[in-house]
């Protein structure tokens, strides 16, 4: 026996106006969060807290990441150096500088060392480069949330 | 004259390509989003000659020494050899309040300045934590500075 269709053959069609619509205001919540000052940063190095850390107002001039792992290792952007052979990168990073006019001295070398290194690690690391002639330094914490 | 409606046709977008497009695009946004603490930085000024600025003989930087135990553990806070605070923070900070007056310095180049000297093997932690009670207090959102002038001892290397 052959059924008929009620409503004859009109297809259903749902109305999408206002899926499109929250599909489109999750997509621009996502793009604006997204944090691409991350790149420098290396996620292998916890960080040690700090009530005080919170992001400066104004970016840091001239700046020169070095991230301190637990082992000793230096992460300097894609290179990757003991504090024993880090001298030739921070030469190479000072005539960057003054090829642009500029010198070690004006560069903010921020240091985000991990948590459980021990702190003489980061003197050395601090004297390296007062070696090569940089002066200014960031020690780089992350909020303690929950305070 | 009389204009003639073309049909009566409705005409109808195809937006399976395009909610196609959009559902990938909000994959990868849900994907890779990630919540992230913020950081901030504390400045250390440190020239080559060892001196911090000025030279200024007449105004000696506290000194404040740190020493662990072979766990790399904070066990003693000293400041200017003399006064041992153990391992409290909270003491440390009752000291530089009574330093400062609990007055923040009139710019960064001012103020009293505190040495760090800490063992080789002290937890890095260990040492934000110092640095973070001498520099200032949060005051609700509010930072209260305290000391901007910091600098560290040379290291002493291990035995």
């Amino acid at each position: 026996m052959a059924l008929k269709s009620k409503f004859g053959a009109k297809a259903a069609e749902g109305d999408m106006t206002a899926m499109i619509d929250m599909v489109f205001q999750l997509i621009i919540f996502f793009m604006v969060l997204i944090n691409f000052s991350q790149d420098d940063q290396n996620q292998a190095i916890k960080l040690p807290t700090s009530e005080l850390a919170k992001p400066a107002e104004t970016p840091l001039e001239n700046p020169l990441v070095l991230n301190l792992a637990f082992n000793g290792n230096i992460y300097l952007g894609a290179e990757t150096a003991t504090i024993a052979g880090l001298r030739p990168l921070l030469e190479l990073e000072a005539n960057v500088l003054k090829s642009n006019g500029k010198s070690a001295k004006d560069a903010n070398v921020i240091i985000r060392a991990d948590g459980n290194t021990s702190g003489g690690l980061v003197q050395e690391l601090i004297k390296k480069c007062q070696e090569s002639g940089y002066e200014k330094f960031a020690l780089r914490a992350k909020e303690e949330i929950g305070q | 004259m009389k204009f003639k409606s073309r049909s009566d046709e409705k005409v109808e977008m195809q937006l399976t390509s395009m909610i196609d497009i959009i559902f990938l695009l909000l994959i990868f946004f849900v994907m890779t989003f990630k919540i992230a603490a913020q950081e901030g930085d504390f400045n250390i000024r440190m020239p080559i000659g060892g001196g911090s600025g000025a030279a200024d003989t007449t105004n000696l930087p506290i000194k404040l020494r740190l020493r662990s135990n072979t766990d790399g553990e904070l066990v003693d806070i000293v400041v200017d050899d003399t006064r041992s605070f153990g391992n409290d923070f909270g003491k440390l900070r009752a000291f530089i309040l009574q330093q400062t007056g609990g007055n923040a310095p009139p710019s960064p180049e001012e103020g009293p300045e505190v040495e760090i000297d800490l063992d080789y093997n002290l937890r890095y932690s260990h040492v934000i934590n110092a640095i973070s009670t001498i520099t200032g207090q949060r005051q609700g959102d509010e930072i209260k500075r305290l000391v901007e002038r910091i600098k560290f001892a040379p290291p002493r290397k291990p035995q």
